[in-house]
């Protein structure tokens, strides 16, 4: 028998077209594996007797020969997008018992092209965290262990942790994730799998319980950049239900994948050597760099200036956007609620209760960047910097067609570590949060392991809506690092 | 700009969020931290830069102003906390 777990999402695919295997025991393998690691905590809810039911009627359509493009095809859904009828939460307290009575955009796409879903992956509170450690629901564990590192538990990453962890320790063939700063790309690297963040506006958003409106864009995370594609052409697409959606055809992705990049201009901004970095990251960044000469790409040295700023201006923007969006938890219409004595007693009990201590502090930010007096000085300048931060991309898009650079500073550390210092949780997003700001195409590949054993990835960014350029890039890449190790405590 | 114990107090209530005395002392030196970090911005000259309002330049879609959705009040009620007939039901708001 197959090793059914083994299967990636292409590989799965094919058999399950040629009819070597079922979408049944396919699931049944899943939600076994999903039942022997659920220490890890991947899952916030599990959704078997549904994700049999899909199972049963992909089947069916299979042996009829009329299979959908993800036909039988098991996968994760974080915990940001509702499902209808099935407890979502966002892992925040203030969601409890929060039973949709609609489908997300996203979700309903793979739904129709025949996937079926295992259940819902833990995440940082409202997608605010790069580590997991901010859920309701208690933290993600990655089934890496460091070599020198004891047994310590480690972060996957956030805040898509439970989408990232789940992929890498087969928990799911592939699994859905939203990126505001770096939440798809930077749990991609810890956890050693691929993670793409398509153009802001690829994806429609509506559904997707909403962060910081201008930034959140949904994505793929999968073990090979082939599993990105399939899965983002099911994901994308223009819906008249998100104003921001752009009114463009999801084209196949998959056909970019020639694995020629010759004559492709790569470029690799000086800015993102930063202090203090690694020398391991550097050294993973260089062999990338050679990779991508050897396959015939010309490697081009370019200048990003604002560089440094796209942090400041990132936690100006998306806490504004934050304390917006999350001012509809009130206690009124769903979700919890604590009593009081007065209206707006109930209203703070409430959120003081229902979120945790992260979302507070930037909702709390967000509110005062955006008060009177302040908003010309915070909210407005940072509005100003990121039109600088992604004229230097322009710039740099008018000599190259990708730009290449590390996605994180680090590999992953223990849950509990960085804890103690907000900025220096915000750092781990430094290589991911200017392509945001700028809402650009980006993927994370995973290139090689630490000095600890533990995966580091690199990151491809793309020019508006060309995330075809994206993949073809990141395929090569991918080959030429041949990525192959397996966690640990994977199965 | 440095924020006291008072101007947090009161972001926390425009927020709508309780927050006790015993924390209130530490998300004022976690607040000063991210607000102080925020401040080199003043660093980058922004003089005729016009705000950034869409990333992609794409113009915002307009549709006639009708009814699109709705009339299933069970549905929209069903997460409810506390309903009364098809209303949500709050504390009493007007004496």
């Amino acid at each position: 028998m197959t090793d059914l777990l083994s299967l990636d999402l292409a590989a799965a695919r094919d058999a399950l077209r040629d009819g070597k295997i079922s979408s049944l025991e396919l699931t049944d393998a899943y939600l076994g594996a999903m039942e022997a690691a659920s220490d890890l905590n991947c899952y916030i809810t599990t959704t078997p007797d549904k994700a049999r039911v899909m199972a049963a009627a992909a089947d069916q359509r299979l042996a009829q020969g009329d299979a959908l493009p993800l036909d039988g095809l098991p996968l994760g859904i974080k915990d940001l997008f509702c499902t209808e009828g099935i407890l979502t939460t966002a892992g925040s307290h203030i969601l409890d018992g929060f039973a949709p009575t609609y489908e997300s955009t996203v979700t309903s796409q793979l739904w129709r092209d025949g996937a079926v879903m295992l259940g819902k992956l833990n995440m940082d509170e409202f997608a605010m965290g790069s580590a997991n450690v901010n859920s309701y629901y208690g933290p993600v564990e990655s089934p890496w262990k460091s070599r020198d590192g004891g047994n310590a538990r480690l972060v996957p990453g956030g805040s898509s942790g439970g989408s990232a962890s789940a992929v890498s320790a087969r928990l799911a063939l592939a699994t859905t994730g939203t990126d505001t700063g770096g939440s798809i790309r930077q749990p991609g690297s810890f956890c050693g799998i691929v993670g793409m963040k398509p153009t802001y506006g690829r994806c429609s958003r509506w559904g997707i319980v909403a962060f910081s409106s201008s930034l959140d864009q949904a994505g793929p995370l999968t073990r090979t950049v082939r599993d990105a594609a399939i899965m983002l052409r099911s994901m994308a697409g223009h819906d008249p239900k998100d104003s921001t959606s752009a009114n463009l055809p999801a084209p196949d992705f998959e056909a970019a994948l020639t694995g020629d990049v010759r004559g492709m201009r790569i470029g690799v901004p000086k800015e993102y050597r930063i202090d203090g970095m690694p020398a391991e990251i550097e050294a993973l960044w260089a062999r990338g760099i050679e990779m991508m000469r050897d396959a015939g790409a010309e490697i081009v040295d370019i200048s990003l200036p604002h560089t440094k700023y796209a942090l400041p201006t990132y936690y100006i923007i998306a806490p504004a956007e934050a304390s917006s969006n999350l001012a509809r938890y009130d206690g009124v219409r769903y979700g919890l609620r604590v009593e009081g004595e007065t209206l707006d007693d109930m209203y703070a009990k409430t959120r003081g209760e229902g979120f945790g201590a992260e979302v507070k502090r930037r909702v709390l930010i967000g509110a005062y960047v955006l008060s009177a007096g302040y908003y010309d000085a915070y909210y407005l300048k940072a509005q100003r910097v990121r039109a600088l931060i992604k004229r230097d991309f322009d710039e740099a898009f008018g000599s190259v067609d990708a730009i290449l650079t590390p996605t994180a500073p680090s590999d992953a550390f223990a849950i509990g570590e960085n804890d103690d210092d907000p900025i220096k949780m915000y750092l781990n997003d430094v290589f991911t949060v200017p392509s945001s700001l700028a809402g650009l195409p980006a993927i994370s590949v995973p290139v090689g392991l630490s000095g600890r054993g533990l995966p580091l990835g690199l990151q491809l960014i793309g020019k508006l809506f060309d995330e075809a350029t994206v993949f073809r890039a990141a395929g090569v890449l991918e080959t030429a690092a041949g990525f192959s190790v397996r966690p640990a405590g994977g199965q | 700009m440095s924020l006291d114990k008072a101007t947090v107090s009161n972001i926390a209530h425009l927020a709508r969020i309780k927050v006790d005395d015993d924390q209130l002392e530490t998300m004022v030196g976690e607040l000063n931290n991210i607000l102080s970090w925020i401040e080199q911005l003043n660093e980058v000259d922004t003089e005729g830069v016009a705000p950034l309002a869409s990333v992609t330049g794409h113009p915002l879609p307009l549709r006639a102003d009708g009814i699109a959705d709705g009339g299933y009040p069970e549905r929209v009620l069903l997460n409810a906390p506390d309903r009364v007939a098809d209303f949500y039901s709050v504390p009493k708001v007007v004496e």
